[in-house]
């Protein structure tokens, strides 16, 4: 297979890999990028989420011979200094316990929001339950959500009567 | 599991290479005499517990494996306590395995709270006494007139002070003192144990670094599958391994004999290469074997159900367990009698980082990456495995992606090692695929019970009855699959009996996240309702007058239950529950594990259609006094709750011809969001008892809280698990 070249977390990048190799490997193994993670291999538990095309996408089942030209963000890529709303908001709350499915978490929800910018509970159960926490933090999953949301209501200066909701 | 807490332990001061100072306590496991632990000593000088250097940072080694549970910021805490820093200027590091420096170095049972809160404040009430000492010697004062605070000692007296980092090499030459006479800081002067402190990896863990076992690498590393035979047991009769080398990223492919214990080192074949995805390829489209499937391959859960429940018409069991009073007696006289069978499936682990192992193997020495709940004993199966001492074994801890007992068994460890062994000099990665993960597991044994209970008119329990099938071998329970003669109600029912039939299997068996209780629990909270509800008592109600006839012998402390089921019942509102209409309900549920006390309320609705909502939960923990990180401990303690909804919902792991049925997530279902409460509301009811662990007590109680919710709800009584198999639809 030729070389497939895609945008990775905002630079131009090729891989020389087999073409049904799924992205979540080329991601680990070929482009030695750790944060994506690895539980299921069938599109069932979410650890393995990215954004492609700015989508919320399992990387396990995205052959990378398809996403020539596209554009992939991982967990390394979500926020250049490591500051997004929901990365703050998992750091104030404290909801990761082993840690293992909060890339995919977080990758999930910072799409809701972008999609969804001030959730629902009900929203937010529908579109986290892609994503499997196997220690149980989704409630603390769920705060961290909704002071996310908050704090960017009120950063974008729209909709900052809404703060806290 | 070695859960001894009596050990003398000694301290070891000393300097660090380039100027610092190194305290570590070390143990005299196997009994040694201090001045025989000479090489224990040594070795504290290059390792420790607390390290701090010239500019005052503070290392503090974290000594057990992580697993989710917090341990690896909790420990670290206690140290830092009595160092008298702040939390700010310490440096959390992962410990190796070191059995000379680190006692009870496992995740497991609930223990590290109650092992360490002690000996882990004793190193740094050391290090801090001869930090002091230093100071003293240098500004020629009494040591009783220094005082420390944030890293600096202070003579109030003529205003001089210093920081740690000032006096470390001072303090390296002095002698080390006694650690158990250095006097602890008293309770109110505490500015860490008791605050709320985020996790030490949390910024890894958010931006995504490498932090677990899995993303750990080295260079030249290659990585490999291991397939072994789907029924337990079985080997390697051959294997088409030319095929397999020949096949695209596969550079070596061998079979591994491997021996017949179910948690070490079974028969199969190893394919290797420099790309994970590609060798798994080869194993999934281009591996054939032909398996040797042994006796276990004519086993199956249908099977063992059709046994068991003969086994339950038998009048008696095979293995009494107990027997107080005159049971057949008081049962033929009871005013309120009940009888039901109660069961519930075997379970798989399902962290959900599947298992993996890194190791490299050279010059008859060997390394390993490993994450594992138990290092120690991965240690001494892979010097057992590979032939060598255990002292040519170097263990580096790797956080992992959830344990819940699954990593307290080494099973992929020791196949990591012997596939290095054939690699000598090539460091390789075995990575397990999820299928593998749930197949090959140490499974929470099944189980079944016939109960019968008599109440008398007063509505006291007076007699009760369990046979428990279960399995094992002659008078032996399986791995996890016993019952102890103690267990609740015995000594608060004045006519008891126990006993217990066992089945012989070939199915692995272990310990999955509070053990025992995970199922015994259900069975007797669910029970212990179906009673009150016929002698017309309210469920709390019953349950704190059972507690109250308590006798001495009882194995928990029914003060301790009683006030734990009196807070949940005002938290969550219980007198009211009468008001819920008809497809609403509350459950209440208590149990003691792992020195934990604590009684759950549950809510749910049941919609006329039987689909289920679990709305919200209420739990009350006693774990004694002091919450050593409220963060962390809420979190916890949610978690188990989560995990025995997970479990009760709609897990089971199903046998057919000696192998597990189900394989991934779409066939053994984890809780999602959308099953998880609204709230579950944790209150910790802080007691004057030491402090015991929290990994475990949460999780037993919400089965039976769940159960006895839905029959609030519908009348429906769930007596078999998991829910999902019963059709809860009401008119």
């Amino acid at each position: 297979m030729p070389p497939v070249t895609f945008t990775l977390n905002g630079a131009s990048t090729t891989v020389d890999a087999p073409a049904d190799m799924p992205l979540l490997w080329v991601l680990r193994d070929l482009l030695d990028l750790k944060g994506t993670k690895y539980g299921c291999g069938v599109s069932e538990c979410g650890a393995c989420t990215v954004h492609l095309n700015g989508r919320p996408t399992r990387s396990c089942q995205v052959r990378v011979e398809t996403i020539d030209g596209d554009d992939v963000t991982t967990i390394e890529g979500l926020s250049p200094d490591g500051q997004h709303p929901l990365q703050d908001a998992w750091r104030e709350l404290d909801v990761p316990q082993c840690g293992y499915c909060q890339a995919g978490q977080l990758m999930t929800a910072a799409a809701l929001l972008e999609r969804v910018p001030n959730p629902t509970d009900e929203q937010i159960d529908q579109l986290m339950d892609t994503n499997l926490c196997r220690c149980g933090t989704y409630i603390r999953i769920r705060e961290g959500i909704k002071q996310a949301a908050a704090r960017m209501a009120t950063t974008d200066g729209a909709g900052s009567a809404e703060e806290g909701a | 599991m070695n859960t001894t807490m009596e050990r003398r332990h000694f301290l070891k001061i000393g300097a660090l290479a380039g100027g610092g100072l190194v305290v570590s306590s070390y143990f005299d496991l196997g009994g040694l005499a201090a001045d025989e632990a000479v090489g224990a000593a040594a070795n504290a000088t290059l390792n420790g517990h607390v390290r701090i250097a010239t500019d005052g940072t503070v290392t503090i080694l974290a000594q057990n494996p992580e697993i989710g549970q917090g341990v690896k910021t909790m420990l670290p805490m206690l140290i830092a306590e009595e160092l008298d820093v702040s939390w700010d200027q310490v440096t959390v590091e992962q410990a190796d395995l070191n059995t000379d420096l680190y006692a009870a170095q496992f995740a497991g049972g609930s223990r590290a709270t109650p092992t360490h809160f002690m000996p882990q404040r004793q190193v740094g009430a050391s290090a801090r006494h001869v930090l002091l000492g230093a100071a003293a010697q240098r500004w020629g004062v009494d040591r009783e007139e220094l005082t420390t605070e944030a890293g600096v000692v202070h003579h109030r007296a003529s205003g001089r002070s210093a920081g740690y980092g000032e006096l470390v090499d001072e303090a390296a030459t002095l002698p080390a003192p006694d650690p158990e006479t250095i006097p602890l800081k008293d309770a109110s002067d505490f500015t860490i144990i008791g605050t709320d402190k985020g996790n030490v990896d949390i910024d890894a863990i958010v931006t995504g670094e490498p932090l677990f076992g899995i993303d750990f690498t080295l260079p030249g590393m290659l990585y490999a599958v291991y397939q072994k035979c789907p029924v337990y047991g079985g080997g390697v009769v051959r294997a088409n391994l030319d095929e397999v080398r020949a096949a695209p990223g596969v550079q070596d492919a061998f079979v591994i004999e491997g021996g017949d214990d179910l948690q070490g080192l079974l028969s199969g074949v190893a394919i290797v290469g420099d790309n994970w995805w590609l060798v798994n390829q080869a194993r999934e489209n281009v591996l054939q074997v032909e398996w040797d499937e042994g006796a276990t391959a004519s086993q199956s859960s249908a099977g063992f159900d059709a046994d068991a429940r003969a086994l339950l018409e038998r009048d008696a069991p095979g293995m009494p367990l107990r027997s107080d009073g005159d049971f057949a007696g008081s049962w033929s006289t009871a005013e309120h009698r009940v009888e039901a069978d109660y069961d519930y499936p075997f379970l798989a682990h399902a962290p959900l980082e599947p298992q993996n192992c890194t190791a490299l193997f050279d010059n008859g020495r060997l390394e390993l990456w490993a994450p594992t709940q138990t290092p120690a004993r991965g240690r001494g199966m892979a010097a057992e495995v590979l032939g060598i001492a255990e002292e040519d074994i170097t263990l580096h801890l790797e956080r992992m992606g959830g344990g819940f007992g699954r990593r307290l068994y080494n099973d992929f460890l020791v196949e990591t090692a012997a596939i290095a062994e054939r690699l000598e000099g090539t460091p390789v990665k075995l990575l397990w695929t999820r299928e593998d993960d749930t197949r090959h597991d140490m499974y929470r044994p099944g189980g079944w019970h016939r109960l019968q209970g008599g109440v008398n008119a007063d509505g006291e329990l007076q007699a009760w009855r369990n046979h428990f099938v279960s399995f094992g071998e002659g008078d032996r329970f399986a791995s996890s699959a016993g019952l102890g003669d103690d267990e609740f109600p015995a000594g608060c029912v004045p006519h008891m009996e126990m006993g217990a039939s066992l089945m012989p299997f070939g199915i692995p068996t272990g310990a999955l996240r509070a053990p025992g209780s995970n199922a015994l629990a259900f069975v007797y909270q669910s029970f212990l309702d179906e009673l009150a509800d016929e002698a017309g008592v309210d469920p709390l109600r019953f349950r704190l007058d059972l507690l109250a006839a308590a006798g001495p012998e009882t194995e928990q402390d029914p003060v301790r239950m009683s006030r734990v089921l009196e807070e949940v019942g005002e938290m969550s509102g219980w007198a009211n529950r009468g008001n819920l209409p008809r497809g609403r309900g509350m459950g209440i549920a208590f149990h003691f594990s792992h020195m934990g006390y604590v009684a759950e309320v549950v809510e749910v609705t049941v919609a006329q259609d039987g689909a289920l909502s679990v709305d919200r939960v209420w739990a009350a923990v006693d774990v004694g006094r002091h919450i050593i990180n409220p963060l962390n401990a809420e979190n916890n303690a949610q978690g188990g709750v989560l995990e025995g909804l997970s479990h009760a919902l709609g897990q089971a792991i199903t046998f057919e011809n000696g192998r597990a049925v189900e394989g991934n997530f779409d066939t053994f279902p984890l809780l999602r969001m959308s099953q998880t409460p609204g709230t579950v509301a944790v209150r910790f009811v802080e007691t004057d008892h030491p402090p015991s662990g929290l990994g475990e007590p949460t999780l037993p109680p919400v089965l039976p809280a769940l159960c006895n919710a839905i029959f609030d709800a519908t009348g429906y009584r769930i007596r078999s698990l998991p829910v999902s198999k019963h059709d809860l639809s009401w008119a």
